[in-house]
């Protein structure tokens, strides 16, 4: 298209005074778009009408009133900026929503973590003091063991008396290291006030010296006693005497006897 | 801001962008109505009465049907003819062929119309020969068709498009000067 000889031809300005057919207005409007000079000779042909029209004005009333008649009207009127809330502000909105609720569901799942992990090690250190005390308490039986079978022990078996028929203990005696071990299981728990005492016993004439006492008998879970016995003794025996113990025993509350065979 | 970005705005109910378009155009508007209804009162109450037409027909205007300033002065046109062929105007014994909107620009004295340039403008325009004078009113003021101009001033067709380029080449001259 030979873009001089349209601008020549006069149509747009009478494009620019509005009076052309709509079909006409068209065909201006799609040949602006594709020629660049064309809308640029639109655009100085209005600046002229602009420039001439604006030569007869009688002034304006001004914005202020048309602001005025749009508030009667009921128009919002707008502030700077548009403040319009698209579907993406509600979208922004839910997904830092569930990122909220996402970040409180991990917070409360490392919490629970947390707090797996606190009730595990107590359980750890809880089976860690077992072990340690059945190692302890191993050792403990193990040494036990070691001094019963050793070579310069002699075995002497307490049988139970007329008090107490079905009572029964052993004496596990170390000459060598004037030690005796007494295996109290087989006696009875002594009633409040009362503790069970060991005696050394001399035969022909009868002279009994106390080795001591089974203290915490019924705390001791082993019921083994370990005991000095300085003494050549010929028999051992165990009585029941008020707390603390007596000089002398009363052999009416004697439980078990036994004599040394060697 | 390019034009097209305010109307656009202006489209979408934006009253910041509708307001830079009443500033750019209210006082063009006013001056055709003024031309038609020869009355100064009254024309900057159909003015404003134009913009909030404007306003509420926004969705109305499509590029596609011309340009925006057309599309306002179209409304105005109507609006101001309307005016004139009411009761009450006939009443008040105006006789609208007479005048043409250089008798507006005689009777304006020079400091009413304000700044410099305009004051040149009008005397240019004021030494338009009588041909321009009245195709440009009959076009731009009146809004005449090409073939109503044509039968009015008893030209042919062509000569309308042809004689109107060169009237308005000559105010843009006188703008480029």
């Amino acid at each position: 298209m030979d873009t001089k000889e349209y601008i020549a031809s006069g149509i747009l300005e009478l494009y620019v005074a509005g009076t052309l057919s709509e079909l006409e207005n068209l065909e201006v409007y799609l040949n602006a778009e594709k020629y660049p000079e064309i809308k640029k000779e639109i655009e100085a042909i209005e600046a002229s009408v602009l420039s001439l029209t604006r030569t007869v004005s009688p002034g304006t009333i001004g914005f202020d009133d048309i602001r005025n008649r749009m508030d009667m009207e009921g128009f919002p009127l707008t502030e700077g900026t548009k403040n319009k809330v698209g579907w993406t502000a509600y979208l922004g909105w839910a997904v830092s929503l569930i990122f909220m609720a996402g970040l409180i569901w991990l917070y409360e799942q490392n919490n629970q973590l947390i707090s797996d992990i606190e009730v595990v090690s107590l359980q750890n250190i809880t089976l860690e003091q077992q072990i340690a005390d059945s190692e302890i308490s191993l050792a403990k039986k193990d040494e036990l063991l070691a001094t019963i079978r050793d070579k310069n022990i002699t075995v002497v078996p307490l049988g139970g008396q007329t008090v107490s028929p079905t009572s029964y203990a052993k004496a596990y005696w170390n000459k060598h290291e004037k030690k005796v071990f007494i295996d109290a299981q087989g006696l009875p728990d002594p009633p409040d006030g009362f503790v069970y005492q060991v005696w050394s016993l001399k035969l022909n004439p009868l002279r009994p010296t106390s080795m001591g006492l089974l203290e915490d008998f019924v705390e001791d879970d082993n019921k083994v006693f370990a005991l000095a016995n300085p003494n050549e003794s010929e028999a051992f025996g165990i009585t029941l005497e008020p707390a603390g113990g007596s000089a002398a025993p009363n052999l009416e509350q004697l439980y078990t006897l036994g004599v040394a065979t060697s | 801001m390019e034009l097209e970005l305010i109307v656009a705005q202006f489209q979408k109910k934006d009253t910041v962008a509708f307001e830079k378009l009443y500033n750019m155009y209210s006082e063009n508007i006013c001056g055709v109505i003024n031309t038609i209804v020869q009355n100064s009162n009254v024309a900057e109450e159909i003015c404003q009465d134009v913009f909030m037409k404007v306003w509420n027909n926004s969705e109305s205007y499509n590029a596609s049907k011309g340009r925006f300033f057309t599309w306002i002065l179209n409304i105005a046109r109507n609006a101001a003819i309307d005016e004139i062929r009411s009761k009450s105007y006939k009443n008040s014994k105006k006789n609208l062929s007479a005048d043409y909107f250089v008798g507006i620009l005689e009777s304006k004295e020079d400091h009413e119309s304000g700044k410099e340039d305009i004051i040149g403008l009008k005397n240019h325009l004021l030494s338009l020969k009588e041909k321009c004078v009245e195709i440009i009113e009959l076009l731009y003021f009146k809004g005449f068709t090409q073939k109503e101009v044509s039968k009015e001033l008893n030209i042919p067709l062509g000569t309308v498009k042809t004689r109107n380029r060169s009237c308005i080449s000559q105010i843009r001259n006188n703008l480029a000067l």
